[in-house]
């Protein structure tokens, strides 16, 4: 990144605060010898100074806090030291069993949020254009005021509850509830633009939609396939393990991205497909894995269901045609087939690249298809290794942060009311009675997904006509999600402005606070980072850690878990949304009993063994696990896998170890041993779907069978094993419902998965496409291929009217001809508010920028370093710096998603409160992304879109 | 007495930044915007073949630093860590020219030329003053040598790339790494 990674002019700054100024403040100065700006007067105005590391004498009594980073999902772990309170120091954890010590630019400088300069310092509130400092009591009464009257005009679905992906698991199910207690299933958050895709996908093939074995298995891989992934970049610390495999094992490497990215400079083959064209790849490479006889015969007869229904389609993908499609030469294609056949077992890693496709899930089944096909699920150094992008990405979607679904992946019948309305210990008619009990469009809200985090603005500016709920979108709730993630970034815009009250909950201001034309009706409210609080986080591989808190709230922040329980206890709704829950001295929820609560309802995944005491006792004995099999080999925790990865199934007092790799029946449950999950019935048109001769070791039924139910106990003649107290809640239900967890301990004494054991499927009945079908992108380059391959026809996906057939017809790659994809930077994250906020990282990359090849940028006139203006296929443009690269091939560009701040080239700096614009802003990319959803989730197409590029 | 040295294993290194916001973090004190002692340089980026080196003060045996300065700032350490002091630098420049790894930098540019003093990697051992000192703070940063601790970018490497320490462990480290992944992945493309 050489365009941007030089900072070239130092700063004549002589200020005694040396985190540097802003950078504005920065270009003003260059070149003035003198001058400077006191720290004091960058904060806002009536602040005190807090105490800061330079305050506190080095031989200050020391305390070290255990704590995790909190940017991407490897979860690393770090010791904070903590002297007269504040963060003065940050220590490699070596013994730490993720990351070994390392951190990538965001881990490395993850102190810093103990400074927090440009943070929101106290709660705010946007009058007559002007941010003006309020209470707490008064914003909690104002916005309380408002959802009422809201409530009552429109009924609860007109409030949005926009969440977060870095909320501790206590937080996101406690933001999941209350939205449920507001009576809404509006509510989401970026695990919707994120892996939604992977989650459907992947769950319809084999069960879960997670990552399936963990960071350190990658050690055991022989081949390490990416696709769409980027990891050098995105996971940094991923690498430690990726390039242990590559030395120790001689693993080969396999990149297919559109770049020749970081992550290929180490790789053994680079395939540059064209954006959009993922599933022509993987069924080229199946070709070719069909043809010569590479695939596992006796997996797929044993575990695999409808393997012939793919072979089907891969005819229609001969090689010519793949390259025809892809742009990949035949040989690449082979070469990559190749590969992953002869070096067994190999691993899949996916991200953003294949899942932000109005294809996504097709996407994602194509890639889990490949893994059924060369018989590399349940075994050590396979599996599909899907990085999840946020800390707690995996965590939120685990507990039903999420508008299909309510926590544990129950979804929205009226069994999973009742579920977890017998969790809650409530009444399941008042929780009913707290929904709009009207049909729209043939629906009940109550048991309706309702508006996705990708198009919140669509329920905003769609006329209620359309919707199915009662009226539009009026006043939202933005709390930690960074709007400039969005795509039409226009229209995000126009939704912020039509909004009655727009209320954000963040460290920082963010751009829901910011890009808006109001002048009146926006809230700021200061929520505390994740290191102000404690709590459970999910990594990526489902291990679950418990942070300690590190320094207290800064300014007049308020932990995310306070602000939700004001909130409740103003809409009187308290004592109901926190009924298991105790409070302590200063009617603060204790974090415990939540984790407790979920415990107490979430045995779909396994999520249940998992008590805040054993979370902890990992999190403080993490030395004690292996770095290369996560197991501890002896001690207190000896034979458990670190942080427990779910399922860790039924009560803590089971003591299940946690389950490290998916499916892998060469171990006995107990053991953390599985198969494939019975989860679409047990046969299909007369075909049976039930696993065939194959079962984990242990089990006694030594066949396929269906998931546990009290009936099936009795038939089974294991009914007398549970306790007389365990009958009383098992009777009538099933493995999941049982809340004393006695059938999945019946079922596990008998080396039974609670689950069942099936097959996996290779088509999914209840999708659009039964089989991943090769769609063009609705903005594709190639109109050629359009009539071949075209997309669907517009359809209304749960509450919104989604178009497809009618963008895909016009034909923009005239106007528009250059293919436009984005990605990370290593040195941001997500929206990049908090990461551009920090000093440390903002001066390594201070512009946006697009990447352009040298033979488009020679036709443009543009030479690297340039301004140009990029306008995205929608008319959205933006003007950015051109980096002219041979990374990305002729007719492909590409932009990173972190900037905010700058929109059609106007700065937005001056809609921030006072002292907390970041360090760097810039144009969103999504400014210039376009319309395109996927028909499953709602996942937004921000990874196959096009643009042209003019010199500003 | 330990010779200490910074390696950068180049097949290891992704160029994360990890190593140069570490710096930042440990020694925020002494450093301002746009003076980092450590910086990834990539070279091919972008193409086959491309490669990252993380680089800073190599802390050089017989180091040219040392030997144009004109008022003897530089000073090694028994560890052999190459120090500065910043109180008789005059910030003059021929450091830069002799070092061969552009590790010195100058936080002013002014009309005149004026430059102020010279900062560069101490290895994380601060300076001449007092050993975890208010002064040698806020002119040199941290002293984790002084602690017993080695410097924060190669201990927060994210792939190991970077190693630092005793001139034999980390040749040691080294050799074993090249021996595994066979002559033709030693180094360099």
């Amino acid at each position: 990144m050489k365009l941007t990674r030089k900072s070239d002019t130092a700063l004549t700054n002589n200020a005694s605060n040396k985190l540097g100024i802003n950078r504005r403040q920065f270009m003003k100065q260059m070149g003035v010898a003198t001058g400077g700006i006191a720290a004091a007067s960058m904060m806002g105005t009536g602040m005190i100074r807090r105490a800061e590391a330079k305050d506190v004498p080095h031989n200050a009594p020391t305390e070290i806090k255990r704590t995790i980073c909190s940017a991407c999902a490897v979860g690393c772990g770090l010791y904070a030291e903590v002297q007269n309170g504040v963060w003065t120091g940050q220590e490699p954890a070596f013994d730490h069993p993720f990351n070994a010590g390392g951190h990538c630019a965001k881990g490395a400088a993850l102190r810093e949020h103990g400074h927090g300069e440009k943070r929101l310092k106290y709660p705010m509130k946007l009058v007559g254009g002007k941010w003006k400092k309020i209470s707490w009591d008064q914003a909690f009464n104002e916005v309380g005021d408002k959802m009422m009257d809201i409530r009552k005009e429109s009924g609860p679905d007109s409030v949005y509850f926009m969440g977060s992906a870095k909320f501790s698991n206590e937080g996101c199910y406690m933001y999941r509830k209350l939205a449920a207690m507001w009576g809404t299933n509006n509510v989401d958050h970026s695990a919707r633009i994120c892996h939604s895709t992977t989650v459907a996908g992947v769950a319809n093939t084999w069960g879960y939609g997670a990552q399936t074995n963990s960071f350190n298995d990658i050690q055991n891989a022989h081949a390490i396939f990416f696709i769409g992934a980027n990891p050098a970049e995105a996971h940094p610390v991923a690498m430690q393990h990726i390039l242990i495999a590559k030395e120790k094992n001689n693993a080969k490497l396999v990149v297919v991205d559109p770049r020749f990215s970081r992550t290929a400079a180490h790789a053994d083959l680079h395939c540059g497909l064209r954006p959009g064209t993922d599933i022509p790849f993987i069924y080229g490479m199946l070709w070719h894995i069909f043809e010569n006889g590479w695939e596992d015969k006796s997996f797929i007869d044993q575990r695999v269901f409808a393997m012939d229904s793919i072979r089907e389609e891969v005819k229609k993908f001969p090689p010519k045609e793949v390259a025809h499609i892809t742009g990949c030469s035949e040989e690449e294609v082979y070469q990559a087939a190749k590969i992953m056949a002869e070096n067994r077992p190999g691993t899949v890693i996916w991200c953003m690249g294949g899942t932000q496709h109005h294809v996504g899930n097709a996407n994602t089944r194509a890639y889990c298809i490949l893994q059924l096909a060369l018989g590399n699920m349940g075994i050590q150094g396979g599996g599909t290794n899907i990085f999840r992008g946020h800390d707690n990405v995996q965590g939120a979607t685990d507990l039903g942060l999420l508008f299909d679904t309510l926590p544990g992946y129950y979804g929205l019948t009226s069994g999973a009311w009742a579920h977890w309305s017998n969790v809650w210990s409530l009444d399941l008619d008042w929780v009913k009675s707290r929904f709009d009990q009207n049909e729209y469009l043939g629906r009940v809200p109550m048991n309706t997904p309702g508006i996705p985090c990708s198009r919140w603005h669509d329920g905003v500016l769609e006329t209620p006509e359309k919707l199915a709920q009662k009226d539009r979108v009026r006043m939202g709730f933005f709390w930690g999600q960074s709007v400039n993630t969005e795509t039409r970034q226009s229209d995000v815009r126009d939704a912020l402005d039509k909004m009655e009250t727009v209320v954000v909950v963040d460290p920082f201001p963010t751009m829901a606070g910011v890009m808006h034309r109001r002048q009146d009706g926006v809230y700021l409210l200061p929520a505390a980072t994740q290191f102000e609080t404690e709590g459970s986080v999910s990594n990526s591989g489902r291990s679950q850690q418990w942070r300690e808190k590190v320094i207290e709230p800064l300014f007049e922040s308020k932990t995310d878990l306070e602000i939700m329980y004001r909130l409740s206890q103003k809409l009187g709704i308290d004592k109901e949304y926190t009924k298991r829950i105790a409070k302590n001295a200063n009617d603060l929820l204790v974090i415990e009993d939540i984790t407790r609560e979920i415990n107490r309802g979430m045995w779909t995944i396994g999520m249940s063994g998992q008590s805040p005491e054993r979370l902890k006792q990992h999190t403080q004995n993490w030395g004690l696990f292996s770095n290369k099999t996560l197991e501890a080999l002896g001690g207190e925790v000896k034979g458990e896998t670190y942080g427990l990865p779910w399922p860790c199934w039924g009560t803590p007092e089971q003591k299940h170890p946690g389950t490290q790799i998916l499916y892998n029946t060469n171990k006995h449950v107990l053991q953390g041993g599985g198969n494939f999950r019975a989860r679409y019935g047990v046969e299909y048109e007369g075909q049976n779907l039930l696993a065939e001769g194959s079962f984990s070791v242990g089990s006694e039924i030594e066949d396929g069978y269906p998931e546990f139910t009290a009936d099936m106990l009795k038939q089974l003649g294991w009914w007398d094993d549970l306790t007389a107290e365990e009958k009383q809640h098992a009777d009538g239900h099933n493995w999941k419902t049982d809340i004393s967890g006695g059938i999945q301990r019946v079922a596990m004494k008998h080396g039974c998965i609670p689950y069942g054991n099936a097959k996996a499927r290779c088509i999914v009945w209840n999708f659009p496409d039964q089989v991943p079908v090769h769609r063009e992108p609705l903005y594709t380059p190639r109109r050629d291929l359009v009539a071949k391959y075209p997309t669907y026809n517009d359809m209304q996906v749960h509450r919104l009217p989604t178009l497809y057939k009618s963008i895909q017809d016009h034909d923009s790659s005239v106007k528009y001809p250059l293919a436009l994809t984005s990605g990370r930077l290593v040195e941001y994250e997500g929206g990049g508010e908090e990461s551009r906020s920090n000093p440390w990282l903002a001066e390594l990359q201070q512009q946006m920028f697009v990447e352009i090849s040298p033979a488009d940028a020679a036709d443009r006139g543009l030479r690297d370093g340039d301004t140009v203006w990029l306008e995205g296929a929608e008319g959205g443009r933006i003007k950015i710096k051109a980096m002219v690269t041979p990374r990305v091939k002729p007719g492909v560009t590409w932009m990173p998603y972190h900037f905010a701040g700058v929109m059609h080239g106007e700065s937005l700096a001056a809609n921030y409160p006072e002292g907390t614009v970041p360090y760097v802003i810039g144009e969103s990319a999504n400014t210039a992304l376009t319309y395109g959803y996927d028909p499953v989730t709602q996942m937004q197409e921000t990874k196959a879109s096009l643009c042209q590029i003019v010199k500003a | 007495m330990a010779t200490m040295k910074f390696l950068c294993d180049t097949k290891r290194c992704i160029e994360c930044n990890g190593c140069v916001t570490a710096c930042k973090n440990e020694n925020d004190s002494a450093l301002e915007w746009g003076i980092q002692r450590r910086r990834v340089v990539t070279l091919k980026d972008g193409e086959p073949g491309e490669a990252s080196i993380s680089v800073a003060c190599m802390h050089c045996t017989d180091a040219p630093c040392m030997a144009v300065c004109p008022t003897d700032c530089f000073y090694p350490t028994e560890d052999g860590i190459v120090l500065h002091n910043k109180d008789t630098c005059i910030g003059c420049g021929y450091c830069f020219y002799a070092c061969p790894f552009g590790a010195p930098q100058f936080p002013q540019k002014s009309t005149f030329g004026g430059r102020g003093k010279m900062d560069k990697c101490t290895f994380c051992a601060g300076g001449p003053e007092e050993d975890h000192s208010e002064a040698e703070r806020l002119k040199y940063g941290s002293n984790r040598i002084a602690e017993g601790k080695l410097p924060m970018c190669a201990e927060l490497c994210a792939t190991k790339s970077l190693l630092a320490g005793d001139a034999g462990v980390v040749s040691n480290i080294y050799r074993e790494r090249v021996a595994s992944r066979g002559s033709n992945n030693a180094i360099w493309g």
